[in-house]
């Protein structure tokens, strides 16, 4: 018996927008006019609240959070592209998505400041999954949730976010290879920002690509430059069709990078150089996305300062409802344990309710 | 009314809520074509086809995560975990979201799923096959652990189970699969999930025990009853999340005594919870400290020994004698 190949697979690398802003006419989707104003409005709008988050943050008006400056070109184009039905399942570092989606502005300041508010959604419909702060975990729950869109005779498609860390936990291989063998209609988008805390990513796999783990599940994939928003909306357009038509998963690998700190607690320069980040500066989405409109001839300083004007006002409103004093009740927790009455909660509420007025609603001494 | 044995009480409480109810679903590893290792699912393939009973590939964590998934969709899947043993795997899932997607989302988003598996030793198994590792789950705010002793229970807990708002660990005791038949009556039953029964109700001790330990239990009360001439009152939790403490105090209330008898390990189990309730709640009724008859805090062995570690009829019945005599 020879010996011989039995496989053999390519991974392929998608740019339509080089740093600079230049398009490859080939490659470019064309989109309207107006539907790119409104990418690039998004991607303001979802810098501007991140950095207002950490401004909060250093001030102590908010929780640690983990800051998504140079990860606007993964989840806002994707979000734009998928349809009502589709179910939006998030790891934490897509919160331009999940505006895009429908989430109010207040949503992730309520949540990292330790309300559950910031996960309920204004609506349901909007099928937003809340914030999984476990890596990984969310992979076996968007194959699950392709498989009950498909089940209840839906025309929808889950799309989930994990990071390049998270492609080492083995739910990220289970729930691949769950939606695999289902042909469920799911898109996992890997956003390779090249550090998991202080882990890089030659520390945290020896493969090649981060594309590349999808062949072992049989399922197609493409290494996109998750900078450049065009190439992740013609990525995206191109999976999710994919998982539609009943071909099951596919992979996007979105190559970009953490240009803060993982969250507000650690500081980057104890395991990376400055060079590093001002090399991956330059290569950030909004700048290439702004010389991209501009040389369409649909941009210019003035607009690009009415802008952001109208976002920092968008976000002055939402720290503004977010500030507001709320009375919010203290025992809410005894209200969720189960969807059933239970006499041991009634107990224990009246006992915490107990300790709360004998400590006279200051806060709790702890030591 | 026909006799079943617990494995086609199961079976039928399958079959019932799947024709019931098209959102409910089973999937797990082996249960479709073979129709389980304990054949437990055996025949829903033919029934109700692949698209509703699914093989799935072998990890613990994604068969969780996907019911998880699937129940966030609206469906009711019911998954098994193959043993109990291998169910560790799925604890991340489990603790991570199963028991906290309705506190985190105040309700918007539940889970109304059930994670089926067998527990506990006496059947020769290999190893990792015969614990007993309620305790794990029970812990867990959010998490209802439902651990049928019978056909008739377990047929009407599972139905309850599947249609409850909530995650439900059912504990099936493996020893009990084919050990007893038991009537069930032809018309579907559900018991209430957090609600103990009082199986023989007495006035000089309780004996409260859940799963597969109702056996030896009832056993050791008919021998003391007989020999003594005392009347024993004998609880069946049948649930350990929410645990009934209503029922157990009112019991130990009256009688004054108490035995509890649990297969699991000793320290940290449910017979230490039991205690401590009866501790706060019934104090000044005691006669005797409360009695516990449990496993012992090793590992379990392989099952050349176990017939020893395993609590038997013969200790429940001197732990009776010795809190009768206190």
């Amino acid at each position: 018996m020879p010996r011989k190949p039995v496989a053999k697979f390519t991974i392929d690398h998608l740019q339509v927008l080089d740093e600079h802003g230049v398009v490859d006419a080939k490659l470019d989707p064309k989109l309207p006019d107006e539907r790119l104003l409104e990418m690039y409005r998004w991607m303001r709008l979802a810098r501007e609240l991140d950095e207002r988050m950490l401004k909060l943050q250093r001030q102590g008006r908010l929780g640690t959070f983990p800051p998504n400056t140079g990860h606007e070109a993964v989840s806002i184009p994707v979000a734009m592209a998928m349809g009502p039905k589709d179910w939006f399942v998030g790891a934490f570092r897509e919160t331009g998505g999940r505006l895009v989606r429908g989430e109010p502005l207040t949503s992730p300041l309520y949540y990292y400041n330790g309300w559950e508010e910031g996960n309920i959604l204004p609506d349901p419909a909007l099928r937003i999954t809340p914030v999984s702060v476990v890596i990984g975990c969310q992979v076996p729950h968007a194959a699950g949730l392709a498989f009950a869109s498909r089940y209840q005779g839906e025309d929808a498609a889950t799309v989930c976010f994990i990071g390049d860390g998270g492609t080492s936990e083995g739910d990220f291989h289970e729930g691949l290879n769950f939606a695999a063998v289902w042909k469920a209609p799911m898109v996992c988008i890997v956003q390779n920002n090249q550090w998991a805390i202080s882990i890089p990513r030659s520390a945290q796999t020896a493969s090649q690509t981060m594309a590349q783990k999808a062949i072992a599940f049989g399922i197609p994939c493409v290494q996109v430059d998750g900078n450049d928003a065009l190439a992740m909306w013609v990525a995206i357009n191109e999976a999710l069709d994919h998982a539609r038509s009943g071909k099951g998963p596919y992979l996007i690998e979105a190559v970009t990078y953490r240009l803060m700190m993982h969250t507000t607690a650690d500081d980057p320069k104890k395991y990376r150089s400055e060079a590093e980040e001002k090399c991956a500066w330059e290569k950030e989405p909004l700048i290439r996305f702004r010389a991209y409109l501009a040389g369409k001839g649909l941009w210019d300083d003035g607009k690009e300062g009415a802008l952001i004007a109208e976002v920092k006002e968008q976000v002055d409103q939402a720290v503004r409802a977010f500030e507001a004093p709320v009375d919010w009740a203290q025992d809410t927790a005894f209200d969720h344990v189960y969807g059933t009455d239970h006499p041991h909660l009634h107990e224990q509420r009246a006992e915490f309710l107990a300790n709360v007025r004998f400590d006279g609603g200051k806060e709790a001494d702890h030591g | 009314m026909a006799k079943l044995t617990m494995v086609q009480a199961i079976n039928l409480a399958l079959t019932e809520e799947m024709e019931r109810d098209p959102g409910v679903l089973v999937l797990g590893e082996d249960v479709a074509q073979d129709g389980g290792v304990f054949r437990l699912t055996d025949g829903l393939l033919e029934k109700f086809g692949p698209g509703r009973v699914l093989d799935t590939p072998l990890a613990e964590s994604a068969i969780l995560g996907t019911s998880i998934g699937m129940a966030m969709a609206g469906l009711r899947p019911v998954c098994e975990m193959q043993f109990c043993g291998f169910s560790y795997l799925m604890m991340g899932q489990f603790e991570a979201h199963a028991t906290r997607m309705r506190a985190r989302t105040h309700g918007q988003v539940t889970l109304p799923l059930v994670i089926r598996m067998p527990y506990g030793g006496g059947v020769r198994a290999l190893e990792h096959h015969s614990e007993s590792r309620e305790v794990l789950w029970a812990h867990l705010p959010g998490a209802k652990v439902v651990l049928p002793s019978g056909p008739r229970n377990a047929r009407a807990l599972l139905a309850a189970a599947i249609r409850d708002p909530d995650p439900v660990v059912f504990m099936e005791p493996k020893h009990s699969y084919r050990a007893f038949r038991e009537e069930v009556p032809d018309e579907p039953e559900v018991l209430p999930i957090g609600k103990a029964q009082v199986v023989q109700s007495g006035t000089d001790v309780t004996l409260v025990s859940w799963g597969a330990m109702m056996r030896p239990t009832l056993k050791a009360a008919a021998e003391i009853t007989g020999k003594r001439g005392v009347s024993i009152e004998v609880i069946d939790l049948l649930s350990i999340a929410p645990l009934d403490a209503q029922a157990i105090t009112d019991s130990v209330r009256k009688t004054g005594r108490c035995v509890v008898v649990q297969e699991a390990p000793r320290s940290f189990g449910p017979s230490s919870e039991i205690t401590a309730l009866i501790n706060d709640k019934a104090f000044l009724y005691l006669e005797a400290p409360v009695a516990r008859v449990t496993g012992y805090d090793v590992v379990t062995p392989y099952f050349g020994r176990e017939k020893h570690y395993i609590p038997s009829a013969g200790r429940v019945a001197r732990a009776l004698e010795t809190t009768l005599d206190f």
